[in-house]
């Protein structure tokens, strides 16, 4: 690791003013940062320790919804009584990612900042446009098999490796973001960027800006159909190769009143088309339906060799994972899951 | 050589106030190796992809290798030297034993700190929970069914212990759910 400072503060004003200056970055967890550094990928010549700030909470929000401190850690979240029993589709998907130990260091705030997994990008040794921009994108003619098939650009493929942030794209989330300068609230969907021509730059937070907590609207409708369906190369800690968080609102007569979609593993952000949810309103739950929803979702994918198998995988796995909401939320499974 | 700014860490390690004074960049691990002598806890990817650094903070599995030592200032921490009573082996060391759950014995101490923290986590409820919940550990010459079988005869230890106490039996449902498909 590259030599740094090290500050610890209790103070949100004192923090926000060390982050203001430019060359501080917060930690937090520090499963992703940590292991950056240790690569080489990341240098930052100090760090603030954010952890005595509090902003810990996992309590009920305004209007039924759910308020998640930045600071939170992963397990707390996912086995938050509150979250598994009302909002089972993001605990699910939390669970799915990473290992015990993992989830218990890593934060909320710090979940929505992880940098993408390409092995490009990891590999100082190697060109890459997101480490450093303008030298090349290796991926596209590379070791591609774990790369994005939507929203990619010519500089970059990579994809964002969340499980947690493709169950807060569908629930259509907010991030609150703090700076010395003032407050903002910014759209889930706002919150992470696709690569264009700046694929260094991962999301919207501005310099000097710290993730204070997310929000969650009520989404009681949805938490008798909600499943998230995680495809990877071995049944536990691994990144998606596709994952489909998937939640449906049923009316009496079983027809679909209304639907969310999210994807990972398929783009540099987690991937919703909400016109193509749109399709199923009125709809009875169905295979049929569902594989015209999956090929509107896909709409414009292109696979670059290794991950071709992702646009056949993809419209699999959100078949499955709308099947699975109809049949109801699994609140319950363990790790069995349903086996593809 | 360029001197670097020393950080003051005091830690609890097995029971024991220990003060050190490191570099920030030195993890939580190399304290532990390097600094503290105690060599129990392994490094095996240091990069938090083969649980084989797993200790407990304040209770908590984490793995050390992906914390700074300087962000644990004031922890309580357990590492595999401070499991067993004297001489008397913890019941999961003994556990692991009997079930023949090691072969070259590398990955054992953070199997061991990290089934710790599952039975604290209270969230396994069956085999296969102990096998998802078990995934953090990497064990290469595959022992994974007898450490499974060791978490297994000690949570049901417990459960027994616990409904003597009036508290739960262990044919409860699992309460999580993780969306696992194999490709």
């Amino acid at each position: 690791m590259n030599p740094f400072t090290f500050t610890q503060s209790k103070d949100l004003d004192g923090v926000l003013a060390a982050l203001g200056n430019g060359a501080a970055r917060p930690i937090a967890g520090g499963t992703n940062l940590l292991d950056l550094m240790k690569e080489g990928v990341m240098a930052p010549p100090q760090l603030v320790d954010i952890n005595g700030l509090g902003l810990d909470q996992v309590e009920a929000g305004e209007d039924g919804g759910l308020l998640l401190g930045a600071l939170a850690r992963n397990a707390d979240t996912a086995y938050s009584p509150l979250v598994r029993e009302r909002f089972p589709l993001l605990s699910s998907a939390i669970l799915a990612g990473a290992s015990p130990q993992l989830r218990n260091m890593a934060s909320n705030g710090g979940n929505l900042m992880q940098r993408t997994r390409c092995v490009y990008f990891y590999d100082i040794g190697t060109a890459c446009n997101k480490r450093e921009p303008g030298t090349g994108c290796p991926a596209r003619d590379g070791v591609n098999r774990q790369h994005a098939i939507l929203g990619t650009s010519e500089a970059c493929i990579a994809t964002h490796p969340s499980d947690m942030c493709v169950a807060l794209r569908a629930l259509d989330a907010t991030v609150h973001v703090q700076s010395s300068s003032g407050k903002r609230a910014i759209p889930f969907a706002d919150f992470h960027r696709l690569p264009e021509d700046r694929p260094e730059v991962d999301n919207t937070l501005r310099p000097g800006e710290l993730i204070t907590h997310i929000t969650v609207p009520e989404a009681d409708r949805f938490s008798a159909h909600s499943a998230y369906i995680k495809v990877r190369d071995r049944l536990s800690y691994a990144f998606a190769l596709v994952s489909v968080a998937a939640a449906l609102d049923l009316d009496d007569a079983g027809a679909i009143r209304a639907a969310r979609i999210a994807l990972g593993g398929v783009a540099h952000k987690p991937w919703r088309v909400e016109a193509a949810e749109e399709q199923l309103v009125g709809q009875q739950p169905g295979e049929a339906q569902f594989t015209r929803v999956a090929d509107a979702i896909l709409q414009g994918a292109r696979g670059y060799g290794h991950n071709d198998f992702k646009l056949t995988l993809a419209r699999n796995a959100i078949v499955q994972a709308l099947s699975t909401a109809a049949r109801g939320t699994d609140f319950a499974s363990g790790q069995k899951g349903d086996q593809a | 050589m360029e001197l670097h700014q020393q950080y003051p860490v005091r830690l609890r390690i097995n029971g024991q106030d220990r003060e050190f004074n490191v570099e920030s960049w030195v993890t939580l691990l190399d304290l532990l190796r390097e600094r503290a002598g105690m060599t129990g806890t392994k490094k095996g990817c240091d990069q938090g992809q083969c649980g084989a650094c797993t200790v407990l903070v304040d209770g908590k599995r984490i793995n050390s290798c992906l914390t700074l030592a300087v962000m644990q200032d004031g922890k309580e921490i357990t590492t595999v030297e401070g499991l067993a009573s004297g001489d008397e082996l913890h019941p999961l060391q003994q556990a692991f034993i009997d079930c023949d759950a090691f072969q070259c014995g590398y990955c054992t101490p953070g199997q061991l700190c990290s089934a710790v923290g599952l039975i604290n986590e209270g969230q396994a409820r069956s085999r296969d929970d102990v096998r998802e919940l078990m995934s953090g550990n990497i064990c290469r010459c595959g022992a994974y069914p007898q450490i499974a079988d060791a978490v297994v005869q000690i949570m049901d230890l417990r459960a027994r212990d616990g409904a003597q106490d009036g508290g739960a039996g262990s044919d409860a449902k699992p309460d999580f759910t993780t969306g696992a498909v194999l490709a």
